[in-house]
């Protein structure tokens, strides 16, 4: 029993000192006056004001990014004790005293310098020397894009941390796979690896690229598992099952997660209700919720709505109609039926009001017990204020000529008779007997005589349509599409008989109590769809810039001014950097094809597992940088140098494995190689000469003379500012 | 299926089904209706139905296995025949050579012997019967009742007109390469047709002008695509079962038929798309003998149809990538295999750069050479195109024309954008509406040729005419200051800090004053880019920017569609970022001034190389311009394979003879379902072998069959369909059917090495089952056409 009392507790502790010696200086680098400048520096506006959000609870939706990455930097501002009070709305704004910049601005520095020691564990666990590994480290130390990104309160260096971290748990977990499979160490580093993959995509949809590169990469892997005869079926089964379990299976429940908290968090309604549809508006608190809470669910016969477009574009609005009719002959010549108007208005307005009712009866209120109205009823609706019905007729409507007008009748007695009948399409029905719900339900509403839809054509009427959006009757039904759908937001029963009643019930506010709530998977489904379908106004910006200006830093973006004196902050690269890991990118491409050639003839130059090494190693830096950096081309948004920083990060992974090929099997002779070590050392002297000489415009703690600045702008398109008056 | 041949389909289904029931017998009733032929071995009959006869390269293990008889004959034989029975009814005479007498003859047939010369004789002559059959089908149901309905149908308003304009010889513009219109051109001009018909709207009545060659044509090209897909799946299987079963579903699919009838570019493009995959598909099977007569034969032909492919529609490309894909695994074995030297890689590399790239590439530019030949008028595409283009043009005031040099104060000026498809800064009485700037006269770029595209250039500071006589000539310098003043309602280039109407960070661009009296916000500064001598502008040939004085901003043109109330012409800014751009810059194009003298501008016309690249730039802009709009229906491709949603061809009213573009459902259903199947059964083979398992030889055949005849094609519809997926135009359901194509043939595969994977696990005594499989197969097909 007390067998383990025989031995003596042992703890052996084997430190790299490298790796520490390395974090030391990471950390020396990214958190050095960390909290200079205390002003808003460039992108910090934008991330900003979600912090706000999170530490007031308030809604906001970002098209930009899953919420992971606002909510690490909300974190911070959390453990700072930040209330969220200030305002982001301009570059360069002073903080006030209650923001903590240091510990908004602490998780992006230690994710940024522990990439560098994490540099050093990929490079070895690839399989390659502690000098190439220690020279990728130091070459990720002296960075001066990576520093600048790190040390702001912005998600790039998150995201190189995550991706850098995938890539790291799953050579761990190879590493391991040859050894011992299924012992703890393996399942730790495969279950990391899903987990850093998932955290990747949360801060930033990007992510994605290095996680199918790994997803890729474990594939492969796999499918030499599967061809390994010496494995039982079982086995492989098992291997299989595990690594689909923590590669697919843990990271999309992760990201699941990220939006289960996020959604926690953020439970009060603001500024971006209007763009969620009303079921979604009313699980927030406040906002819609007030106002819906305690409505009846059913939609009964007397019931007054309100309706709104389920599509919402170019605004969110409601059905509306007013007292001015359509002009009898409008600009183009074209005639009208002159009847009252039925528009689309993006105003809470008490002509949004419309009742629901029989057209078998006349009572305009609720009977005792209430008629629910369901799918497929034939049901008229009464515009609240007027009284008049909603028809449509073979008339063209005002801006969309090829579909009807929608009007409320007014009887001219001219032999065109009221068509008012609508049948009642629930498109989210559960059966065909399934009863109209207040904001669950969406509706359509489709005319009994021509067949046509209710629809929001989203063009702006003119000037007598008082710039309200049009409504008309659209003939082509058989396309489904979100503009015809329209959902119930407030309702109540009506009571009274009169219309002077009614009118006052109208105005009054709704109230009554029912609870109701949306589950948390429709809510992930809704908040999903609308992120990835919100439209980025694909506006230009001074310091945008295309994918080819980046490779040859061919850009820059001025981050931050101070406002006296020349100090600034401005996003440049590392130019020795820069132009030698593209060179070693090119490098490598051609050595690749030129082995794979040689190797199909049965030519082996080199050894089969320093091969192997070289394919995997080219895999994971130059397919790491390959994935980061060709889909933007296909990106329509607006690209900021910034967007290339992790592909860059790759590229720097691929620089020693390459330098240590060439001196490893190109340079034959023993001078060759000191010689290219000499090279070597040159050449990294150099880069930290650069490093040093733009220092100054990476921490922006130095004010240059105009003189020194001009200096500095070794490219025309470097945008560095200089003041004219000093 | 409102089209009009399902009249007479459906008849032909009511002949073939009273066949059918017989099919759905017990095993003995099967077994009566198979196919021998008197004194000869079963085994060549078997070959000859599978196809395989004269086909080396069939694996030996599986010919062995048919040898040692352990697969009865039956089962290679038995999808043919069943495919075969329901055509019986409709073409006696060939197919009644083929079905010999029965039973009586079965003893005889076990025997081994060698075929005489009358079975070989007899083989072929099916085979061709066959294709026969199948082109015949294929015809009769893509011409039958071509001429319905009698008016302009859908796209042909586009295409017909198009042609129409080849014929006329005017010069247009369209966002796709020029054969498939020119083809359509052509075959409109053979037949008769006088180009003069307008193609104005859908439903316009033909009347007495002859359409006919044109439909015709497209429905020619539309009906090859039968026996092309009949001889892919024949090749790539070896099966003859596999070929007819795909040849049945192109010709009873209501949306290839359709889409085959009317003037059209995609039966031309199809045509070629297929025509290539034939020829690759031929070449392949070629690789025992290289570089012999018909190996050089097919792979030129590929080349040529790649051309064609691409010269008709952009999404040719695909093709392309299908093809190089080939191409490049077969150089890579080729360069994998040590007996041959290095040297003979090199030259089956070369052959394959020439016939492959330069080929298709020659004959590419020469369809524009052609295309520029032909269209030597000017017409409604000249705007698009840069204004040194327009002098190629006859007709356009361009052409031949001869205009003063060298800027002047008092000319009158067009000014044009130097991106592509931007067009003329313009400017018309018409007022930027309420809440959207200033309320002041609109500036606008407009691709048409207009008097409302005219300004004059005047000094900044004085009103006087500089055309007075008595004036000395004042050229205009490089950093002058100016003012430019609209000819029609003398109102002057204006700009001011508000927001342009659609670019929120630019500045609007109005006409301002009155008679050309404005304020110091209507001076500019002209500055020439790059400029190489001189001081002076010239026209067409001096790039130009003009600078906003006041605020600083660049006069520039942000290629945005305005609403409606700016005529959906182009909106024009001032741009604050100093960036150059192309929007940004212009060149002066019509220069009027009379007391300057002229120079002939014929030194501008372009090379053909500038032509050829200036035209595709303006293709690119035209395919990216055409984006849908919010708030209206479009087709998505997922809607695509699942036949969601199709197209209305013809009919606006009730009463109108109705034409709709939609699949044949069973067709569509059973091509998603055999994808699905494919994808399953493949993955399970391909682990089966990478697990080392061991395959019996008659599997290991049909898996070579399934996943390399059957990859090619799941990869030929994965490069026709997911693409459509990143594009970010507006796209239509005709765009889904090449993809059909291709996973029809894959249906056609798959389901037969299905059937015989599953007659063979099932051994001799339950084959019955297997052909009742198949029979069942076969009625299904059958009745899908009602």
């Amino acid at each position: 029993m007390l067998g383990f009392l025989k031995h003596p507790v042992v703890v052996t502790a084997d430190i790299n000192l490298n790796v520490v010696a390395l974090t030391a200086m990471g950390l020396l680098s990214r958190l050095w006056q960390l909290s200079y400048p205390r002003a808003v520096v460039f992108d910090e506006v934008y991330y900003g004001q979600y912090i706000s959000f999170y530490m007031k609870r308030i809604f906001f939706l970002d098209g930009s990014g899953p919420p992971f990455g606002h909510m690490l930097l909300a974190l911070g501002g959390y453990l700072g004790g930040f209330d969220g009070n200030f305002l982001w709305n301009r570059i360069g704004a002073e903080y006030s005293s209650n923001v903590p910049v240091w510990s908004l601005r602490l998780l992006p520095a230690l994710t940024g310098a522990l990439s560098v020691p994490m540099a050093y564990q990929i490079l070895s666990e690839l399989g390659f020397s502690h000098c190439a590994a220690m020279g990728a480290a130091l070459l990720m130390l002296i960075e001066n894009a990576l520093i600048t990104q790190s040390r702001l309160m912005l998600l790039e260096s998150v995201l190189i941390f995550f991706n850098l971290l995938a890539v790291l748990s799953y050579l761990k977990f190879s590493n391991s796979q040859k050894q011992r499979p299924f012992s703890p160490s393996w399942w730790f580093w495969l279950t990391l690896t899903g987990v850093a993959c998932s955290c990747a995509v949360g801060v930033k949809y990007v992510g994605v690229f290095t996680y199918l590169l790994v997803l890729a990469v474990a594939g492969v892997h796999a499918w030499h598992l599967i061809g390994d005869r010496s494995l039982s079926n079982v086995s492989v089964l098992c291997h299989l099952l595990a690594r689909a379990a923590a590669l697919l299976v843990v990271p999309a429940a992760m990201y699941l997660l990220f939006f289960y908290v996020h959604l926690s968090l953020v439970y009060r309604s603001g500024p971006h209700d209007q763009i969620m549809s009303s079921a979604f508006q009313a699980s927030l608190e406040g906002g819609l919720a007030r106002i819906t809470q305690g409505q009846p669910l059913e939609v009964a016969y007397g019931s007054q709505v309100t309706l709104k477009n389920v599509f919402g574009k170019p605004v969110p609005c409601w059905l509306h109609s007013h007292q001015s009719t359509y002009p009898m002959i409008y600009e183009n010549g074209r005639g009208s039926s002159h009847q009252q108007q039925v528009t689309c208005y993006p105003f809470k307005d008490v002509n949004n009001w419309w009742i629901v009712k029989d057209p078998g009866r006349h009572q305009l209120v609720v009977s005792n017990p209430p008629r629910p109205v369901r799918h497929g009823d034939v049901v008229q609706l009464v515009h609240g204020m007027t009284t008049r019905f909603l028809n449509t007729h073979d008339v063209a409507a005002p801006l969309s000529p090829h579909s009807q007008e929608v009007s409320c009748y007014v009887d001219y007695n001219v032999s065109m008779p009221s068509q008012n009948l609508w049948r009642l399409d629930i498109v989210n029905r559960d059966s065909d007997a399934g009863v109209w719900k207040t904001i669950l339900s969406e509706v359509r509403l489709v005319h009994v005589n021509t067949s046509a839809v209710l629809k929001l054509s989203g063009a702006h009427l003119p000037d007598w349509g008082f710039r309200q959006l049009e409504v008309v009757g659209e003939k082509l039904s058989r396309g489904y599409h979100e503009s015809t759908v329209w959902n119930v937001e407030e309702h109540r029963y009506g009571k009274s008989q009169e219309q002077e009643e009614r009118e006052v019930e109208l105005h009054s506010p709704t109230q009554m109590d029912v609870h109701r709530n949306l589950s948390f998977l429709a809510r992930f489904l809704e908040l999903q769809w609308r992120m990835l379908t919100a439209k980025s106004d694909g506006s230009e910006h001074k310091y945008s810039s295309s994918p080819l200006d980046w490779v040859t830093l061919d850009t820059s973006i001025a981050y931050w001014l101070h406002p006296r004196t020349s100090a600034q902050i401005h996003l440049l690269g590392n130019v020795v950097i820069w132009a030698s890991a593209s060179l070693a990118t090119a490098v490598y491409t051609l050595l690749f094809f030129w082995y794979l050639l040689r190797r199909r003839r049965k030519i082996c130059d080199l050894p089969e597992d320093s091969w192997l090494r070289w394919v995997l190693a080219g895999a994971l830096c130059a397919g790491g940088w390959a994935v980061n950096y060709v889909p933007f081309f296909l990106m329509e948004k607006t690209l900021f140098l910034y967007h290339y920083l992790p592909a860059l990060t790759f590229q720097i992974l691929l620089l020693p494995v390459v330098l240590q090929h060439i001196s490893d099997h190109l340079c034959r002779t023993q001078l060759l190689r000191s010689l290219f070590s000499a090279l070597l050392v040159a050449w990294y002297s150099c880069a930290c000469h650069v490093f040093n000489t733009l220092r100054p415009l990476t921490y922006g703690d130095k004010s240059l003379s105009p003189s020194e600045l001009k200096a500095l702008r070794w490219k025309d398109s470097w945008d560095i500012l200089i003041r004219k008056y000093q | 299926m409102l089209c009009a041949t399902s009249r007479l389909l459906a008849a032909r289904t009511a002949t073939a089904l009273p066949a059918q029931p017989r099919g759905r017998g017990p095993g003995a009733r099967c077994r009566r209706r198979e196919l021998h032929f008197p004194g000869h071995p079963e085994l060549d009959l078997d070959d000859f139905l599978t196809g395989r006869l004269a086909r080396p390269s069939v694996p030996v293990g599986r010919r062995a296995i048919l040898r040692r008889g352990r697969m009865p004959p039956a089962v290679g034989g038995g999808p043919a025949r069943s495919e075969l029975r329901p055509r019986r009814g409709r073409c006696g005479p060939q197919t009644a050579r083929v079905v010999g007498p029965d039973e009586t003859a079965k003893p005889a047939a076990r025997s081994r012997k060698r075929p005489g010369w009358g079975s070989r004789h007899f083989e072929a002559a099916g085979r061709w019967a066959l294709l026969a059959l199948v082109t015949l089908l294929s015809f009769a149901t893509r011409f039958h009742r071509l001429d319905e309905p009698p008016h302009v149908c859908w796209d042909e308003t586009h295409f017909g007109k198009m042609g129409s304009y080849y014929i006329n010889r005017t010069f247009f513009f369209d966002v796709h390469p020029p054969l498939g219109k020119m083809l359509i051109g052509l075959a409109g001009y053979l037949s008769g047709y006088d180009g003069t018909f307008l193609f104005q709207k859908p439903g316009d009545k033909y009347e007495h002008h002859n359409y006919m060659g044109m439909r015709g044509f497209c429905a020619f090209l539309g009906s090859l695509l039968v026996p092309f897909a009949y001889l892919i799946v024949l090749e790539l299987s070896n099966s003859l079962p596999a070929a007819l079963l795909t040849a049945a579903l192109l010709t009873f699919d209501t949306g290839c038929l359709t889409l085959s009838q009317y003037i059209l570019l995609d039966p031309i493009l199809m045509f070629f798309i297929m025509a290539a995959m034939l020829s690759m598909v031929k070449h392949n099977s070629c690789a025992n003998r290289p570089f012999s007569a018909p190996w050089w034969f097919w792979l030129s032909l590929t080349g040529i149809n790649l051309a064609g492919a691409l010269g008709v529609k952009f999404v040719g490309l695909f093709i392309i990538l299908q093809v190089g894909w080939n191409t490049i695994s077969d150089l890579w074995h080729l360069f994998g295999d040590l007996s041959l030297s290095v040297v003979t890689v090199g030259k089956h590399l070369t052959a394959r750069i020439l016939c492959l790239i330069v080929l298709p590439l020659t004959l590419y530019t020469a369809t524009y050479a052609v295309h520029f030949m032909v269209l030597n008028k000017s017409g409604p595409g000249d705007g698009f195109f840069s204004s040194a283009f327009q002098a190629r043009l006859s007709g356009n005031n361009l052409h031949n024309a001869s205009i003063p040099e060298h800027l002047a104060y008092g000319s009158v000026i067009t000014v044009k954008n130097l991106r592509m498809a931007i067009g003329y800064l313009h400017s018309h009485r018409h007022l930027y509406p309420e809440g959207i700037g200033a309320r002041q006269q609109q500036v606008t770029t407009y691709l048409h040729k207009d008097y409302n595209n005219l300004w004059i250039i005047k000094k900044h500071n004085t009103n006087a005419d500089p055309l007075d006589p008595s004036l000395p000539v004042e050229f205009v310098r490089h950093g002058d200051i100016i003012r430019l003043e609209h000819k029609e309602t003398s109102r002057n280039l204006h700009s001011h800090y508000h927001e342009a109407p659609l670019t929120r960070k630019h500045y609007q661009v109005t006409g301002y004053g009155i008679n050309g009296t404005g304020d110091s916000n209507d001076f500019w500064r002209i500055e020439v880019v790059n400029r190489k001598f001189g001081n002076r502008i010239k026209v067409l040939r001096s790039r130009i920017r003009l600078i906003h004085l006041v605020t600083g901003c660049v006069l520039g043109s942000s290629g945005k569609v305005l609403p409606k109330w700016g005529w959906e012409q182009l909106e024009v800014t001032c741009t604050p970022y100093l960036k150059e751009t192309l929007n940004s810059i212009w060149n002066v194009e019509d220069h009027i001034n009379p007391k300057l003298p002229n120079i002939s501008l014929d030194v501008l016309q372009p090379s053909f190389p500038e032509v050829l690249l200036e035209s595709h730039m303006v293709m690119i802009r035209g395919n990216n311009g055409l984006k849908p709009k919010d708030n209206e229906f479009t087709s998505k491709p997922w809607h695509w394979p699942v036949n969601y949603q199709g197209l209305r061809f013809s009919g606006i009213n009730d009463t109108d003879f109705r034409v709709y573009l939609l699949g044949n459902p069973v067709v569509w259903w059973l091509n998603l379902l055999s994808i699905a199947l494919y994808l399953l059964l493949g993955s399970i083979i391909a682990v089966a072998v990478q697990r080392g398992a061991h395959l019996p030889a008659e599997v290991e055949g049909l898996s070579q069959v399934l996943l390399r005849g059957g990859g090619q094609l799941l990869l030929g519809w994965i490069l026709h369909y997911f693409p459509f997926f990143l594009m970010g135009r507006i796209l239509y359901f005709h765009h889904y059917f090449p993809a059909m194509l291709f996973s029809s043939m894959l249906t056609g595969i798959l389901w037969d090495t299905l059937l015989r994977l599953w007659a063979w696990s099932l051994a001799s005594s339950s084959l019955a089952r297997g052909l009742y499989v198949v029979g069942n197969l076969s009625l299904l097909l059958g009745t899908a056409y009602r």
